[in-house]
């Protein structure tokens, strides 16, 4: 378990002053200019030798994507962008950081900014987001007022302007190249890649997009150095985490643990153990609703990293965890998922656009057994179908929460198809 | 060259190809419908994917830009698995309504489907049904069969420069329509339909005409503006139903304009399909002996300079020679092919030229349009203007109307001083023209057909010569005039001009009306002031009953240009040749065999009897005849007199894009674009 030394988020659950006095207190900001004055190459050494890795969900490393940019600023401005458009169902972590820990990203903003070459940060948050985006912006207005920010942040030398922007509420935004879009004023629509972001990101120029929890864990990285992160967690899985508890258990929370903690601990500990014990776990999908649900033989030993949960043919995503048990009808649970994707895909590439409706269609029929078991096939072929075919990653998110399903609880689906045949024969007799 | 190897053979290609360029060059077959190579890339139909090897994923070829050492994949049957699976999605929620569609036989997604899809349908729920969308009386919609591949999107946007076409929705719900289902307001909009891979945006006039397998496909040259636009000229029977483009890359590329693609229905109405002759003050059919008899009696005692001849604006160059050589032996020195009355000077063939060509537009870097609306006058090289125009580093400058050319241009007013000011260097733009390296002008009728056309066409040539466009070292020649008629530059090579003591156009129409000329002859030649000829015994050879046709004393009836093989010079110098798609209706027929009986008829029997001896004598009478679609670069020369430049503001010859000449005036969809498009079209707040 975490030690409380090793906390980065001190103030997630907003007992203390999330403003600027209260976050001087908690030890940002201390000395930002020192850590800027490490220069360029150190810092992302730093950030390297961490082996941090995104908490957006895809888990890249976040060192090696901020050395992508190009080392020299040349005739085009460099851009952070701060992915804020939390919309990951189930997620809810990147809120807390914007409500009470809002100047740990933000002096995480200014140091990313510098390593990377740029002046400007971007903060794209989501439009539901009313009370995070106030919180975030008066923060952002303290540490201008504070000459945190501004022509010369810190007393860095570094001029560092940041700005929030809010979007209005298309779970596609959160897709980097699709925020740029829509940052831009454009449709959200994902860009074909490459170009990658880094090399022609926001309005042409090279871009890096980075999640809320990254940047803001990057301070602290930097103030306590890459081998207090490497202590925590595993190899290639190091650090802490904000893991995000919901659904079937007795007390729902968002905790600060360390990376690699046992799922059925992480419940037990943080939130109170599954309602009615851990007998009566049906399923959880551990990561956000992208990405397969695991049954309760899996969670009853699963670690709680991005390749252990790989190996079980699942993710860590944004390590939100949402806990079923057994009174859980699993089938309309990812019916329900398959429903968000198709009303938030973008409709721009054919296997996404057609495959999650007719995914959804088919789907709803299995909830009630109006099917038959080689549907049940083609769904899983269609699955398939989609996954890797589509521009972005939506099309694999909407696969995934299928595939799960099918994999782990083909045969309640069979039950139900069976007996909607012995309902029908029933009538017809 | 790199490398890389394509189902294990290694292809050589040019670096910057993408891998479906790539593919396309090594002859391997990629499915595709969103991609087009003149569009920008998409990638959303997903039908393009290959395998490279060392790629987790699949790849979209059309957006891959290709590299050195890649392994790539088209044939392997997970590769066909994918094409099957994108293929289905496409399908789902398609209509399949093939047997009432009319793209049907046309359709890249059916003929994608039988190559690359199942033989069944998996899918057993509800499709989804899209409202139609309005986009103007040319294009019709059924929405409900879009694949969203936004080519069309990508057209408006980028060629047509009209950004009027989106997507709103987004999954399931994502529809394609025009801002506020307004019309697509571009002079290129029908080209979307050629665009369109499916049978969403078909062509409205044509709906249900015809099926594309029974038509009789021609390849011609269109005379509707004097591109020379390359056509496929469809017909079924006697009937022209549809008009396509045909690639040419130095001409219209793959585009036409919609007056080119939709004037043909003119083609069946008021056509003149027998000869006339006037009696007792009323035209009455007659027989071809009858109408040419009328002609010997009343030319058999008038002098050779007091016949008069003026070509007109869709005449083909054989029939212009005909009519040339004619006048030739019945002495008369008054014969004109500018009914405009244009000052161009005929005497040096760089000085009526559009001497840059088309394609040369897009090396140029700054650009004067002088008196022209390049958007109405040849909307296909207005695209060129656009195109070029959106690689950057290129400034464009109008003197005459201020309009919207669909690209950002500096406006210098529409005074003719400008040009004099140009001319003398003291002009802020002036400036940008000196440090351009391939400047070039565009001289539109607009600024020739006027009094003081003459003075403006020297000026012209002094501005082109000072600020210089005329570079021999690098043979670029920025000096360009843009022709509205199809048959200008032909009937100028031909020297149809007036001879030693000849009256042009003007003088003819005034020597008519006091008595001088005794006999007009008219070659399809209704721009003229036909109320103003007097007395004259006026004989019409023409297609359709326009204002010269109600004038005649004799009607000759002739062949429109999908009626006839015809030699045709574009704007640029470009001899091309046009062919016979349908007959001539009725009596009507081809228009140099009428000149060539009616010359035996008058005893002056001209040299020819069949096309080959007419087109030999094309090429005696001017060598450029002999390169068929080559430019040869004209030569520069002293000409055009200076003179005094009036005050009065330039404006462009054209009012209303869609009807411009005999054949569009009377057809009914280019009257409705009228309606549609054209403000001042004299439509009334209680019309309707």
């Amino acid at each position: 378990m975490l030690r409380d030394k090793d906390r980065i988020f001190t103030n997630i659950y907003g007992f203390q002053e999330p403003g600027l006095k209260g976050a001087r207190a908690r030890g940002d900001w201390d000395n930002t200019k020192d850590l800027i004055a490490l220069g360029r190459d150190k810092i992302i050494g730093i950030m390297k030798d961490s082996g941090l890795r995104g908490r957006g969900g895809a888990g890249f490393p976040t060192g090696l994507k901020w050395s992508f940019m190009p080392k020299e600023l040349g005739a085009r401005p460099h851009y952070l962008v701060i992915n804020a458009d939390e919309g990951e169902p189930g997620t809810c972590k990147d809120r807390e950081i914007l409500r009470s820990e809002p100047h740990k990203l933000i002096e995480g903003c200014v140091v990313a900014g510098f390593a990377m070459g740029s002046h400007t940060a971007y903060i794209y948050v989501r439009g539901e987001f009313h009370q995070e985006i106030a919180a975030l912006q008066k923060a952002v207005d303290e540490a201008y007022d504070a000459g945190l920010l501004g022509n010369d942040a810190c007393g860095s030398g570094w001029g560092f302007d940041c700005y929030v922007h809010c979007g209005s509420g298309a779970y596609i935004c959160g897709e980097e190249t699709a925020l740029i879009e829509s940052l831009e004023g454009k449709k959200g629509q994902p860009r074909l890649k490459p170009p990658f972001p880094a090399g022609s990101g926001l309005y042409g120029c090279p871009t890096t997009v980075n999640n809320v929890e990254s940047i803001a864990v990057a301070p602290t990285i930097l103030r306590r150095g890459a081998e207090w992160f490497t202590t925590l967690g595993t190899k290639n899985n190091t650090g802490t985490k904000l893991f995000n508890i919901s659904g079937h258990v007795n007390n729902p929370c968002t905790v600060e643990e360390e990376m690699s903690i046992p799922l059925r601990e992480l419940i037990e500990k943080h939130a109170g153990g599954v309602r009615g014990g851990w007998a009566n776990l049906k399923a959880v999908i551990p990561g956000g609703a992208s990405v397969p649900i695991l049954p309760k033989s899996i969670c009853d030993s699963v670690l709680m990293d991005f390749d252990s949960l790989r190996e079980v043919k699942s993710g860590l995503g944004t390590a939100a965890v949402m806990v079923m048990d057994s009174s859980t009808d699993v089938v309309r649970a990812i019916t329900r998922l398959s429903y968000f994707y198709m009303h938030e895909s973008c409709g721009q590439c054919t296997p996404c656009r057609e495959g999650t409706g007719w995914m959804w269609r088919m789907m709803k029929r299995m909830c009630t057994g109006d099917a038959s078991t080689e549907e049940l096939d083609l769904l899983n072929e269609v699955t398939y179908q989609v996954e890797g075919h589509t521009i972005c990653a939506l099309g694999d998110a909407a696969a995934w929460p299928i595939q799960g399903l099918v994999r782990h609880f083909r045969d309640d689906i069979e039950a139900r198809i069976k007996a909607a045949r012995v309902a029908d024969k029933i009538e017809a007799a | 060259m790199p490398n890389l190897t394509i189902n294990g053979e290694e292809v050589e290609f040019e670096a910057g190809l993408s891998l479906i360029q790539v593919c396309e060059q090594a002859g391997v077959e990629v499915p595709r419908f969103c991609y087009h190579e003149r569009l920008s890339i998409a990638g959303n139909c997903r039908m393009c994917l290959v395998q490279v090897e060392k790629s987790p994923k699949p790849v979209a070829s059309c957006a891959t830009p290709a590299a050195e050492g890649m392994v790539i994949h088209t044939n392997t049957p997970e590769v066909q698995k994918m094409r099957k699976g994108v293929m289905e999605f496409l399908l789902i929620n398609h209509p399949l309504d093939c047997p009432i569609c009319d793209q049907g036989g046309e359709c890249d997604l059916q003929d994608q489907a039988m190559a690359y899809g199942m033989d069944h349908s998996r899918f057993k729920e509800n499709k989804r049904a899209v409202t139609d969308k309005y986009m103007g009386p040319l294009i019709k919609t059924i929405m409900t069969r879009c694949i969203h591949c936004t080519r069309c999107i990508r057209f408006a946007t980028e060629v047509a420069g009209v950004p009027e076409l989106g997507a709103t929705g987004r999954g399931e719900h994502m529809e394609i329509t025009t801002y506020m289902e307004k019309a697509l307001a571009s002079e290129l909009s029908a080209n979307v339909i050629d665009l369109c891979p499916v049978g969403a945006l078909t062509s409205r006039p044509y709906a249900f005409a015809a099926r594309s397998w029974e038509l009789s496909k021609t390849e011609s040259i269109d005379v509707m503006d004097a591109t020379g636009s390359n056509i496929r000229v469809d017909a079924r029977g006697p009937e022209v139903l549809r008009v396509l483009p045909r690639l040419h890359e130095d001409v219209n590329e793959e585009w036409i304009s919609d007056k080119t693609r939709y004037a043909c229905d003119g083609l069946m109405r008021q056509r003149l399909d027998q000869p006339y002759v006037r009696r007792g003050g009323k035209l009455q059919p007659a027989s071809w002996e009858e109408a040419f008899e009328a002609i010997a009696n009343q030319l058999k005692d008038v002098r050779g300079e007091r016949i008069a001849a003026i070509v007109g604006d869709l005449a083909d160059c054989e029939s212009i020679l005909a009519l040339r050589d004619l006048t030739v032996r019945l002495g008369s020195p008054h014969i004109d092919c500018r009914q405009d009355g244009a000052a161009i000077d005929p005497s040096v063939r760089a000085a009526y030229l559009f001497n840059s060509t088309l394609a040369g537009i897009e090396a140029a870097d700054a650009l004067l349009l002088i008196g022209t609306n390049p958007r109405w006058e040849a909307p296909v090289l207005n695209q060129r203007i656009r195109k070029r125009y959106l690689q950057g580093e290129f400034h464009a400058a109008m003197i005459g109307e201020s309009l919207d050319l669909t690209y950002r241009y500096q406006h210098l007013g529409d005074d003719p001083a400008v040009l004099s000011a140009l001319v003398r260097g003291d002009h802020e733009f002036s400036a940008v023209l000196k440090k351009a390296k391939k400047s070039m002008l565009i001289l539109g009728m607009g600024a020739l057909a006027r009094p003081d056309g003459a003075a403006i066409l020297a000026a012209a040539r002094e501005l082109a010569e000072n600020s210089g466009m005329i570079d021999a070292e690098v043979s670029w020649n920025g000096f360009n005039v843009l022709h509205t008629a199809a048959a200008r530059v032909g009937g100028l090579d031909l020297g149809f001009v007036p001879g030693e003591g000849g009256l042009n156009t003007a003088g003819i129409v005034a020597g008519a009306a006091a008595g001088d000329i005794e006999v007009l002859f008219l070659l399809g030649a209704d721009e003229i002031d036909t109320h103003a000829l007097g007395n004259a015994f006026v004989i019409y050879q023409g297609h359709h009953g326009d204002a010269g046709a109600h004038r005649a004393d004799v009607i000759l009836p002739g062949a429109a240009y999908t009626e006839k093989n015809a030699t045709y010079v574009n704007t640029e110098g470009r001899v091309q040749v046009g062919r016979l798609a349908v007959f001539p209706p009725g009596e009507a027929r081809e228009d140099w065999t009428i000149l060539r009986a009616l010359s035996s008829a008058l005893g002056k029997t001209l040299p020819y009897d069949n096309l080959a001896q007419v087109r030999a004598k094309l090429i005696e009478a001017n060598s450029i005849f002999s390169n068929i679609d080559q430019i040869e670069p004209a030569e520069w020369g002293s000409f055009a007199m200076a003179g005094e430049i009036g005050s009065e503001p330039f404006r462009s010859p054209i009012t209303n894009f869609y009807m411009t000449d005999p054949i569009s005036r009377v057809s009914k969809v280019m009257a409705e674009c009228t309606e549609a498009f054209v403000a001042d079209s004299g439509k009334t707040g209680t019309d309707g």
